[in-house]
C-alpha cells in the first residue's frame, strides 16, 4: 500500500478508466462501440479551444456563473466553532450544480452529430437541467424517472415536460433512481445511432465519471480561487452529500492535492444504518458491479441490489461514483453519513437563519458541517456545497408538516 | 471433449443448426425448472441456457426483467440455479448447460468458487452479459481451469476489430445480439444477420449462434439457414408469464413451441 504521498490523486483514472480497482467499463456489447465513438470524441473536445470557449461562455452567461462563495456568519455564529462558507451551486439557472454537466454533455452530443438526448433523473434536478440545453440546442430529449420519484416530484416533473421534454415513468424494480438508468441503458442500447446519454452523475461506464468529474470541478475551482480571495487561505474542512458523488467530486477534486484540507461527503443514513433503511453504500454497502463500473453497491448476499431509502430523492442510489469508492479506500476522503430527521433540521435551520432555502440533498451536507463546524475553533474554515435550491422539496417538506400544497 | 463441442459437431455431421432455449431460473418457481429443462429437451432443444435472476438486468426487455422478479420473489440465488443444474444432471448426462446472467452476483459469489461449484454441478458455458474481455482476466482464468466454456456476445455495433479480440476470449460457441436492443425486442434483418455472421466466421472456427428477435418458427428456420445455433428465450419466458398461475400447464406449452421451431428448422 502506498503511502498518501505517492498517490498522485488528480491522475486518475487510467487510459481504461480505472480508480484503483474501482470504475472501468461493465456493459453489454452494444454498448461497448457507442463507448469508443463516446471516448474519442470526449478525448478529442476536451483540450479543444472553441469547444471549451463555448462551455466556458455558456457556463457564465446561461448558467450565471461564477456561483457566489457566501460566509453564512449567523449560522456560524448561532454554531460556534468554525466558519461555514457557502458555495452558491443553489443559484445557477434551473437551480443545481447537474446544468454544469449538462452543458458539456450537450456540447459535446452536438459536435457528435446526435439529434438525441436521453437522461435517467432521480429528484429531477439532473432531468430538468438535460430538459433545458436540450430546449436550448432543439434536440429532442427523453427523461427516465422512477414512478415513485415522479409521485414526490411533481413540480420538477411539469417543469421537463413544459420545456418539451418526454418523461417516462419507469414501473420496474424498486421504481427509482438505479431502475431510472437501468431503462436509460435499456434505451441506449436500442437507439445507439442518434442518441446520446447524459448520465447526470460520476457514475456508469467508462469514460461517464471522467468526463462528469472534469464538467463539474469547475465548482471546486472557483471555490478554491473564491476563498482564498476572502479569507487569504485554503479551508480547514470540505462538505458535500454524496447521491452518485457529482457535486462532491465537483468540490473536492481541485483541492484533492492540498493535504492540509480534510474532505467529507456525506451519504444519506435515511432512517439510520442500523435500520437498513438507507442510501449510504459507502459507509455501509461493498464492492460490486453496477451500471457499467465496479464500486461501492447496496447489495445483499446474493449479489443483488437492494431498495435504498432516503428524504431525498437525488441521494436514493445504491452506488456512488468510482472515484470516491477510491478515495474512501486511499483514506484521501472521509465518508459520513446523516439520517433524514438530521436532513430536515438543518434545512430548517438554514432556511430561517440565513434565508436560503437548501435543497433535502444539500441538507445532508449543512448538517454535518454544523456538527463539523461546532468541533472546531473559531480560525477553522468549513467550506460547503451547496448543491441546489429547495423549492422543488416543498411538497416533501410541506407533507412532513401536515401540510397539502 | 466438452458438451457443448460435442453437441455441435453431432448436429453438424447431421446438417442442422442447434437449438438454444432460455428461461429463467426459478420462474415462477423454483421447483418447476428442472422438468421444464427436461420437457424442452424432449421438445427438441440441444443447448440449454438457463438464466441466473438478477435485480437489475440492464440488457433485458420487459418480458425477461419480469422473469426475474418472478424468480427473486422466490429468493433464488446463483447457488439454487447451480443446484437446478445439479439435479438435472442427474437424468441427463450429454444436453450442455449454459448459465447467462449479469457479472454481480458471480463477483459476489467469486469467480473461483462460482467455477468450481458450477463445474461440479455441470454446467457447460456462461454468458455474462456485463463483463467484456477487456475486464475479463481473472475471470478467464477461473472459467478455463474448470473447463468452462466463456460464451461472449457480439452485437451489430461490433466493428472487426472488437469481433477477433472477442472471437479469441470466447469459449463454446459465440452469440450474435441480432438487434440493437434489448431482448425481445424488434425483428432482426435477415440480410444484415447473414452478413455478419459471415463476417464472424472470418474470424473464429467456433460455431456462431444468433438470438435476439427470434418469435417463431418461420424466424427460427431463417437464422437456422444462416447460423449454427438459434437462441430463443423471450417468446418461451412469455409463455411462462402467462400461465405463472397454472405451471403445470407450462411443459406442454413450451414443449409444443419447441417442436414446431424444431420441425420448420429441419426443413432446411
Amino acid at each position: 500500500m502506498p503511502t498518501d504521498k505517492q498517490i498522485d490523486y488528480c491522475s486518475q483514472p487510467d487510459e481504461r478508466g480505472h480508480f484503483g480497482p474501482y470504475g472501468g467499463l461493465f456493459v453489454a456489447e452494444t454498448l461497448m462501440g457507442p463507448l469508443q465513438e463516446l471516448r474519442e470524441a470526449y478525448e478529442r473536445y476536451r483540450s479543444d479551444e472553441a469547444f471549451l470557449k463555448e462551455f466556458r461562455e455558456d457556463l457564465r452567461d446561461y448558467v450565471g456563473r461564477p456561483s457566489p462563495l457566501y460566509h453564512a456568519a449567523r449560522l456560524s455564529r448561532r454554531q460556534g466553532g468554525a466558519r461555514i462558507f457557502l458555495k452558491r451551486e443553489d443559484l445557477n439557472h434551473t437551480g443545481a450544480h447537474k446544468v454544469n454537466n449538462t452543458i458539456g454533455q450537450a456540447l459535446l452530443a452536438k459536435r457528435m452529430g446526435k439529434t438525441r438526448i436521453i437522461a435517467e433523473t432521480g429528484a429531477g434536478q439532473h432531468g430538468v437541467a438535460t430538459a433545458t440545453v436540450a430546449a436550448r440546442l432543439g434536440l429532442k430529449c427523453v427523461v427516465y424517472m422512477g414512478a415513485v420519484d415522479i409521485a414526490r416530484q411533481e413540480a420538477n416533473v411539469y417543469r421537463m415536460r413544459m420545456l418539451g421534454a418526454e418523461v417516462v415513468a419507469v414501473e420496474s424494480g424498486s421504481k427509482t433512481l438505479k431502475d431510472a438508468l437501468n431503462e436509460a441503458m435499456r434505451d441506449w442500447v436500442t437507439n445507439v445511432d442518434d442518441t446520446f446519454y447524459i448520465i447526470g452523475t460520476v457514475a456508469g461506464p467508462h469514460p461517464y465519471p471522467e468526463m462528469v468529474r472534469d464538467f463539474q470541478t469547475v465548482i471546486g475551482r472557483e471555490a478554491r480561487e473564491q476563498i482564498v480571495q476572502q479569507t487569504g487561505r485554503l479551508p480547514d474542512a470540505l462538505v458535500a452529500c454524496v447521491g452518485g458523488g457529482s457535486n462532491a467530486i465537483g468540490l473536492f477534486h481541485p483541492f484533492l492535492d492540498d493535504e492540509s484540507v480534510a474532505i467529507y461527503g456525506v451519504e444519506a443514513a435515511g432512517e439510520g444504518l442500523e435500520s437498513g433503511r438507507h442510501a449510504a453504500p459507502l459507509c455501509a454497502g461493498s464492492p460490486g458491479v453496477l451500471h457499467g463500473n465496479r464500486t461501492y453497491l447496496m447489495q445483499d448476499a446474493n449479489g443483488n441490489i437492494i431498495e435504498t431509502h432516503s428524504i431525498s430523492a437525488g441521494l436514493d442510489y445504491p452506488g456512488v461514483g468510482p472515484e470516491h469508492a477510491w478515495l474512501k479506500d486511499s483514506g484521501r476522503a472521509n465518508y459520513v453519513a446523516v439520517s433524514d430527521q438530521e436532513a430536515l433540521d438543518a434545512f430548517h435551520e438554514l432556511t430561517r437563519c440565513e434565508g436560503i432555502i437548501p435543497a433535502l440533498e444539500s441538507s445532508h451536507a449543512l448538517a454535518y458541517a454544523t456538527q463539523l463546524a461546532s468541533r472546531m475553533d473559531s480560525e477553522q474554515i468549513v467550506l460547503v456545497n451547496l448543491s441546489g435550491r429547495g423549492d422543488k422539496d416543498m411538497h416533501t417538506v410541506a407533507a412532513l408538516d401536515g401540510i397539502k400544497i | 471433449m466438452s458438451r457443448i463441442k460435442q453437441c455441435f459437431e453431432q448436429l453438424d455431421a447431421a446438417h442442422k443448426s442447434a437449438l438454444v432455449t432460455f428461461i429463467t431460473a426459478g420462474d415462477p418457481n423454483p421447483e418447476i425448472t428442472v422438468s421444464l429443462m427436461r420437457a424442452m429437451v424432449e421438445a427438441g432443444a440441444n443447448i440449454l441456457e438457463l438464466g441466473i435472476p438478477f435485480s437489475d438486468p440492464m440488457a433485458d426487455g420487459p418480458v425477461i426483467q419480469k422473469a426475474n422478479e418472478r424468480a427473486l420473489a422466490h429468493n433464488v440465488a446463483l447457488r439454487d440455479v447451480i443446484g437446478m443444474v445439479r439435479q438435472f444432471r442427474q437424468s441427463d448426462q450429454q444436453t450442455p448447460v449454459v448459465l447467462m446472467g449479469y457479472l454481480n452476483p458471480i463477483e459476489t459469489l467469486g469467480y473461483d468458487s462460482f467455477a468450481e461449484l458450477a463445474a461440479e454441478a455441470g454446467v457447460d458455458g456462461v454468458i455474462t452479459v456485463d463483463i467484456p474481455p477487456e475486464e475479463a482476466e481473472d475471470y478467464l482464468r477461473a472459467l478455463r481451469g474448470r473447463g468452462i466454456d466463456p460464451v461472449f456476445l457480439l452485437a451489430p455495433t461490433s466493428d472487426s476489430e472488437r469481433i477477433a479480440r472477442i472471437c479469441e476470449a470466447a469459449g463454446g460457441f459465440v452469440y450474435y445480439v441480432s438487434v440493437k436492443g434489448t431482448t425481445g425486442s424488434a425483428t432482426f434483418a435477415i440480410g444484415e444477420v447473414a452478413s455478419k455472421v459471415f463476417e464472424i466466421r472470418k474470424a473464429t472456427r467456433l460455431p456462431v449462434g444468433v438470438g435476439f428477435g427470434i418469435k417463431d418458427a418461420e424466424s427460427a428456420q431463417a437464422v437456422a439457414q444462416v447460423a449454427d445455433a438459434v437462441i430463443v428465450g423471450s417468446v418461451l419466458v412469455k409463455q411462462i408469464e402467462a400461465l405463472a398461475d397454472e405451471p403445470e400447464s407450462i411443459a406442454p406449452a413450451l414443449a409444443l413451441t419447441i417442436s414446431q421451431m424444431r420441425e420448420a428448422m429441419d426443413l432446411i
